[in-house]
C-alpha cells in the first residue's frame, strides 16, 4: 500500500466510512500499535533510525487497539484565546494539509503557509522586522544568528507540555540552544534529512554517485535537464564538495573555484529553483538537487525517480520549529508547536512529508513501511561524509555575494 | 482700489484652494517617490552591514561593483527593446483592424482584448509555465514530428510571456490614435495618386505616431522593471535587473549594492525614454504624447 492509499484510508476511518477493524487489517497498523505499546513510555534512541522489529499484533478483543488518533492525545490549552490565524514560514512540500486541517478543527485556527526557498530569504525579511510571521521552520545553522539577534524567542516550554527533550537525539537537538551549550532553548526538531540528488532513471540509465559526476554530466549529456537549488548553502556547498573541498568552506580560493564551476554549469541547467518537484514530475527535468522529503514524495508517486546521497559528501540538516519574536499570534504559535510535539501528530505528518523524525516516540508510531523507507532512513554509512552547515554561512558576505553573482551571470 | 484689493483676496483664496487640492498628491509624491529616492541614493553610497542590510558609509564601491551585473542590464535592455518591437509588430495590425475594419464586432473584439486582465497576471504567467513546459507545446510539436524543442526557461519563453502580457498596453493607445484618424485624408491620398503602401507610410503611420509612442512607452518602461515573467518563465536563468535586485535585497542582503543597481536602472530608463522622445520629435510628432 502506498502512503496516499494509507492517508485516504485513515481519512475514511476518521470520517467513520470504514470500521476501525478494517482499517487496522488493511494498513497493518496493528503492528505499529503493538510497537507503540512495547515502547511506551518511549525511550530515547541515540540516533534516529528504524525502530525495533515489529512484534505480532495483539489479538483484538473487546477493546480495540489504539491507532494514530490525534484527538486522544492533544487538546488545545484551556482558557487561552488562540485567535483564528497562524502564519508559518516554511519550505515547499513540507506539511500535510490534513495536519493543518486537523489543527483548525481542534482550535479554529487557520494555518497560513508562507513558502521560502532558503534560510537567507527568511533572514532577509526577519532582519527588516514587522513580518507578521508566527512560526518559523529554520535550519540548524541559523540559531546562532537568530538567537543573538533575538529574532526567534527563547521557548516558554511550559506552553509546550507535549515536548519532552528526553525523546530527542541530543546531538540533533543541540543547535537549538543559544548560546551553544547553554540551557536556553529556541526551537525543537521537526525532522532531519540530507541534501542529495534525485534522478529519473527512465531517462538516465547510468546512475551517478557523486557531486563531481553531477556537475560534470550536467555540462555534458544531461545539459538542459538538471536543476540546482536557489540557495547559496546547498548549491555552493555541493559545488565545493564536487571540487573536493568542504561543504562549509569560506576560503577565498576555494570559493573562487566553486564560482567558476557554477558559472560554467549555469547555461546547462534547466532551472535554478528550490521548488523543483513540478519540473521533475512533468519530465521537464531529469535530475535535481533534492532534500530528503522531496525525494520521498517524488519516489512515492514516480518510482523511477531515485534518490542518491552523494558518495563524495554534501549536507546533512535538521529543521526546527521556532516562534518568531513579537509573533502577532503567539498563543496560537505555541499551541501549534505543542500540537506538532505530540508524537501521533508528528508521525501522521511524517507519513506525508517523508523526512525522518527525531522524536523517538513519534518514530515508534510510524508504520513499518515508513521506517523501512531507505530514502527516509538511509544506511548510516552513507551519512558519514555529510556535514552540517555552520553558523557563519548564514551571514557570510563572501557566499551571499558569490551566489548573487552566479545568478546574474 | 477696493475692487483691486478684493480681486487680490480672491486670487489668494483660489491659490489656497489649489494648494489644498494638490496637497494630498504632493504629500503622496513626496513620501512615496522623493523620500524613497533620497533613501536609495544614501544607501547606494553605504556599506553592507555584517549580517546584511545597510551600514552608514560614504563610498562609490557599490557603483564600481556594477559591471558584475552587466549581463542582467544587457538582458533587460535587449528584451525590453525587443519585446516593445514585437508588441508593436503584433499590435499594430490588430489595432488597425479594430479601428477601421471591425465594424459591428468592434466592441466585442475590444472586450476580448481586455478579457485576459480579468485573471491575475500571476496566474496567467503560471499558465504559460504549463503551456511552454515539456507536456505542452513541445509535446505537441514532437507528436507532429518536429523533433524535440526546449521552450520553458529560455529567453524565448520570457519573450513570449512579455509579448502576451504587454500586448494590450500597446494595442489600446494605437487603437485610439487610429480610430481618430480622418478617413478623408486617406481618400485624398488615394485621389492624389499614392499607392496603399505610400498612403500608409506618409499618412497613416505619421498620424498614429503619437499612439505608437505612448504604447511603446507603456510597454517599454514596465518591461525594464520586470521581475515575475523572467522568474517564472526563465527558471532563474534568464535574469533581469529586477531579479538581481530581488536577490540583492531578499537573499544576499546587500542593500547598498542593490540601491546602486536600482539607481542605475532608473538612470538607464530615463535615458532610454529621453532618447525615445527625441526620436519622436525628430520624426515630427508635434502632438502631445498622452502619457507624458
Amino acid at each position: 500500500m502506498d502512503r496516499n492509499e494509507f492517508r485516504d484510508l485513515y481519512h475514511d476511518l476518521r470520517r467513520g466510512r470504514i470500521t476501525r477493524r478494517h482499517f487496522m487489517a488493511v494498513t497493518g497498523l496493528g503492528v505499529a500499535s503493538a510497537v507503540v505499546a512495547a515502547c511506551a513510555p518511549a525511550a530515547s534512541s541515540p540516533t534516529p533510525g528504524p525502530t525495533a522489529e515489529p512484534t505480532p499484533p495483539p489479538s483484538e478483543g473487546a477493546t480495540p487497539a489504539p491507532t494514530i488518533d490525534v484527538n486522544a492525545d492533544w487538546t488545545p490549552p484551556e482558557g487561552v484565546d488562540l485567535g483564528d490565524t497562524l502564519i508559518m514560514t516554511t519550505w515547499p512540500n513540507y506539511h500535510d494539509q490534513k495536519t493543518l486541517d486537523r489543527f483548525k478543527e481542534l482550535t479554529g485556527v487557520t494555518v497560513q503557509l508562507n513558502i521560502k526557498g532558503s534560510n537567507e530569504e527568511m533572514l532577509a525579511e526577519l532582519l527588516v522586522g514587522g513580518t507578521g510571521w508566527d512560526v518559523l521552520v529554520p535550519t540548524n545553522y541559523t540559531f546562532e544568528t537568530y538567537g543573538s539577534k533575538g529574532i526567534v524567542e527563547k521557548l516558554d516550554l511550559t506552553k509546550i507540555p507535549r515536548f519532552d527533550a528526553s525523546r530527542y537525539d541530543q546531538r540533533l537537538l543541540s543547535p537549538a540552544f543559544y548560546p551553544a551549550g547553554s540551557k536556553d532553548q529556541y526551537g525543537f526538531n521537526k525532522d532531519w534529512g540530507t541534501t542529495g540528488f534525485t534522478i529519473n532513471t527512465k531517462q538516465i540509465s547510468t546512475l551517478l554517485t557523486t557531486w563531481k559526476e553531477f556537475f560534470e554530466r550536467t555540462q555534458a549529456d544531461l545539459s538542459g535537464k538538471v536543476m540546482i537549488h536557489d540557495y547559496q548553502l546547498t548549491s555552493i556547498g555541493s559545488a565545493l564538495v564536487a571540487l573536493g573541498y568542504s561543504f562549509n568552506s569560506v576560503d577565498d580560493a576555494e570559493l573562487a573555484k566553486a564560482e567558476e564551476l557554477l558559472v560554467a554549469v549555469k547555461p546547462h541547467l534547466f532551472a535554478i529553483t528550490s521548488d523543483y518537484q513540478p519540473a521533475m514530475r512533468s519530465g521537464d527535468a531529469w535530475m535535481t538537487m533534492t532534500w530528503t522529503n522531496d525525494a520521498v514524495q517524488l519516489h512515492r508517486d514516480i518510482p523511477e525517480i531515485e534518490y542518491v546521497i552523494a558518495a563524495d559528501g554534501g549536507e546533512i540538516w535538521s529543521d526546527f520549529f521556532a516562534v518568531v519574536t513579537g509573533a502577532p499570534h503567539r498563543e496560537a504559535a505555541y499551541a501549534f508547536l505543542d500540537f506538532m510535539a505530540t508524537p501521533k501528530v508528528a508521525a501522521q505528518d511524517a507519513i506525508f512529508h517523508g523526512a525522518p523524525l527525531i522524536d523517538s516516540a513519534a518514530i515508534a508510531l510510524l508504520p513499518a513501511e515508513a521506517t523501512g523507507n531507505k530514502i527516509t532512513y538511509p544506511d548510516p554509512a552513507s551519512l558519514t561524509k555529510l556535514e552540517f552547515g555552520t553558523a557563519e554561512l548564514l551571514t557570510s558576505q563572501a557566499r551571499a555575494d558569490l551566489w548573487a553573482r552566479v545568478k546574474s551571470a | 482700489m477696493t475692487s483691486g484689493n478684493e480681486s487680490a483676496g480672491a486670487r489668494g483664496r483660489s491659490r489656497a484652494v489649489t494648494a489644498l487640492l494638490l496637497a494630498p498628491t504632493s504629500a503622496w509624491y513626496l513620501l512615496l517617490l522623493i523620500v524613497p529616492l533620497i533613501i536609495l541614493l544614501v544607501f547606494s553610497l553605504g556599506a553592507r552591514a555584517p549580517e546584511g542590510g545597510y551600514a552608514p558609509a560614504l563610498q562609490l564601491d557599490n557603483y564600481l561593483e556594477l559591471p558584475t551585473r552587466a549581463t542582467a542590464f544587457f538582458n533587460t535592455l535587449w528584451m525590453a527593446a525587443g519585446g516593445t518591437m514585437l508588441c508593436l509588430l503584433v499590435g499594430y495590425p490588430l489595432a488597425y483592424y479594430l479601428a477601421t475594419r471591425a465594424g459591428t464586432k468592434r466592441t466585442l473584439l475590444l472586450v476580448l482584448v481586455v478579457v485576459p486582465f480579468w485573471t491575475s497576471f500571476l496566474i496567467r504567467t503560471y499558465a504559460w509555465m504549463t503551456i511552454l513546459g515539456n507536456q505542452g507545446i513541445p509535446a505537441i510539436a514532437e507528436g507532429l514530428g518536429f523533433g524535440h524543442m526546449a521552450l520553458i526557461n529560455t529567453p524565448l519563453a520570457v519573450m513570449i510571456g512579455i509579448v502576451y502580457n504587454y500586448l494590450p498596453l500597446m494595442v489600446f493607445p494605437l487603437y485610439v490614435s487610429l480610430e481618430r484618424l480622418d478617413k478623408r485624408l486617406l481618400e485624398a491620398s488615394k485621389d492624389l495618386g499614392a499607392g496603399r503602401l505610400a498612403t500608409f507610410r506618409q499618412v497613416t503611420l505619421p498620424l498614429s505616431a503619437a499612439g505608437l509612442l505612448s504604447g511603446a512607452m507603456l510597454v517599454f518602461i514596465p518591461i525594464m522593471g520586470e521581475y515575475v515573467i523572467p522568474a517564472l518563465l526563465g527558471g532563474g536563468k534568464v535574469f533581469f535587473v529586477g531579479n538581481a535586485l530581488v536577490d540583492l535585497f531578499l537573499q544576499s542582503r546587500n542593500w547598498p549594492f542593490g540601491s546602486a543597481a536600482a539607481i542605475v536602472l532608473i538612470l538607464v530608463i530615463l535615458f532610454a525614454v529621453t532618447l525615445y522622445l527625441r526620436l519622436g520629435s525628430r520624426a515630427g510628432i508635434q502632438r502631445e504624447v498622452s502619457i507624458l
